[in-house]
């Protein structure tokens, strides 16, 4: 805890401008890291004279990328889809798991060691066996998400409502309060600093576990987009995919910032106590 | 020890032979005292001896293995007594405002009621202004004084202060002593403090309780004779020292009765 004297308005001011600039010099090694990265392979594939299917320049993939952006765009989109409803059934089944986990002790301990088995399971193996189970559609899909993403999320929750200071619950307790209300008043809002780190690991692993499905079978999206490419030996292509799948968790990533931010902008700031 | 002539009141808080024991370990061993209406009890004793045990029972967190806790009459109970813990505890996810208005929520009232009703200690609280801050903008006598208005705000028979000003400095401390007392002096709440200080126990108090190591009995029921309203002159004041040095000499291990005063 920093005593401080300012005024809250103070401090607003002081620190909202300065975010943006530091943001950037934060980020500048990274970006000459991976300019100088990229240089250096359109100098080599350049210099030895590397053949496209091999390994294109860093310049043929931006290009042919550009050049079949409708594709491209169509089964980003794809994608984009499957990855938000996917994930969206997961956080929902975490949500409601934690939650009654959390009132039940019971509960608890008959279903966290399932939920680390679960994680333990290889989705290489199990990808496949989704398809053959359950078809091209959405359902598959949504499982592989679901697996990727669910124990993480599940688990953070857990923790983060078991990280709320025990002595808080105990206040809340001399008032009066009953389990319901301990739990709105202090263990929800003490779960959501953990809740969003396990939301950014979460939403990553979601895009990873969709282009996964696809590529194991799909009718569309940037999994089965990159297969294809890699059959018809278009690795330009494929990069090109790849590139836009990076940039697709990189937004998502980023957008988990933003909601925390309005969901709990005091979970961003630095601790006072605890 | 509490004999005065004439009618006396019911007491406002009963504890008859409490005894509380976790395991083979026995924390209480037979505590009795009771608490007048608008009476300032303090509690002191070494670490360790049970005073925040004492405490979870009276806030109603606990049960005695025997003996009886009554708040006004009726057994003690969570929601009888308003609790400030050692840390304030203010959230962090809610404004100084909403922190204040905490407690009236749990009770069921509205939001816009209870902030309301918090709105209205902040000026004497020296809060004001502060109302929409976050915790974390607040100087740490700042801090106290809105876990103090959280818990006055509760409205209830009684209030437990754990050391309330453990973690301060003891600039601020001094004066948040003196602060507290001129509220207190205005409202005449029920109080029951627990400290390790002894001056800021004679300071504060009309009747300190001296509880003894392992396994807690109450070694010494002293009253504060000195009149109120107190101020730094008073810790210089013969009577005070006195106290002072009988209750120092209680905490080392002297027998009370054996005490000489000066």
């Amino acid at each position: 805890m920093s005593p401080t004297t300012t005024s809250p308005t103070e401090q607003a001011v002081r620190s909202a401008p300065r975010s943006v600039p530091a943001g950037l010099r934060l980020a500048l090694p990274t970006v000459v890291v991976a300019a100088a990265v990229i240089a250096l392979w359109q100098v080599y594939v350049t210099a030895a004279d590397v053949r496209p299917q091999v390994l294109p320049s860093p310049v043929r993939v931006v290009t042919q990328g550009w050049a079949h952006r409708v594709d491209l765009a169509a089964h980003t989109s794809s994608t984009l889809q499957v990855t938000l409803i996917g994930f969206a059934v997961s956080l929902t089944a975490a949500w409601a798991l934690a939650v009654a986990l959390d009132f039940s002790p019971w509960l608890r301990r008959a279903l966290v060691p399932l939920f680390v088995v679960s994680q333990t399971l290889p989705i290489i193996a199990i990808a496949p066996l989704m398809i053959i189970w359950f078809g091209f559609g959405l359902l598959p899909k949504i499982l592989v998400i679901a697996l990727a993403t669910f124990f993480p999320m599940a688990i953070g929750l857990i923790e983060g409502f078991a990280a709320a200071d025990r002595e808080a619950g105990q206040l809340l307790r001399s008032m009066g309060a009953s389990r319901v209300q301990v739990f709105r008043y202090v263990r929800l809002p003490s779960a959501l600093p953990r809740f969003f780190t396990a939301l950014r690991i979460g939403i990553t692993y979601a895009v990873v576990g969709a282009v996964f499905a696809e590529y194991v079978g799909a009718t569309s999206g940037l999994g089965i987009y990159m297969a294809m490419q890699k059959n018809s030996f278009r690795t330009d292509l494929v990069l090109a995919a790849v590139f836009v799948t990076a940039t697709v968790s990189l937004m998502l990533y980023l957008l988990t910032y933003a909601v925390e931010r309005v969901v709990a902008p005091w979970a961003s700031t630095p601790k006072e106590h605890r | 020890m509490t004999e005065k002539p004439g009618v006396r009141a019911e007491p406002a808080v009963t504890v008859a032979g409490v005894r509380r024991r976790f395991g083979g370990n026995r924390v209480l061993d037979g505590i009795s005292f009771d608490i007048d209406p608008g009476e300032f009890v303090s509690v002191i004793g070494p670490s360790g001896s049970g005073k925040s045990t004492l405490f979870g029972l009276v806030a109603g967190l606990d049960t005695p293995d025997s003996g009886t806790v009554s708040i006004g009459g009726a057994p003690a109970a969570a929601g009888r007594a308003a609790l400030m813990p050692q840390k304030d505890l203010l959230f962090p996810w809610r404004t100084v405002l909403d922190n204040c208005a905490l407690g009236l929520e749990v009770q069921g009232w509205s939001r816009a009621r209870a902030r309301d009703r918090a709105r209205e200690l902040f000026p004497a609280f020296g809060l004001s202004g502060f109302e929409d801050a976050r915790p974390g903008a607040l100087s740490g006598g700042m801090r106290q004084r809105a876990a103090l208005a959280r818990t006055v705000v509760q409205g209830r028979e009684l209030m437990l202060l754990d050391e309330p000003f453990g973690a301060l400095d003891s600039l601020t401390r001094t004066d948040m002593q003196l602060w507290l007392q001129d509220v207190w002096g205005r409202e005449r709440w029920t109080v029951l403090m627990i400290t390790h200080d002894v001056r800021e126990a004679l300071l504060l108090s009309d009747r300190v309780l001296v509880l003894s190591p392992r396994p807690a009995r109450i070694r010494h029921d002293v009253r504060v004779p000195l009149p109120r309203p107190r101020s730094l002159d008073t810790l210089t004041d013969p009577t005070f020292l006195a106290l002072e040095h009988e209750l120092v000499s209680v905490l080392h291990g002297a027998h009370p009765a054996g005490i000489s005063n000066p």
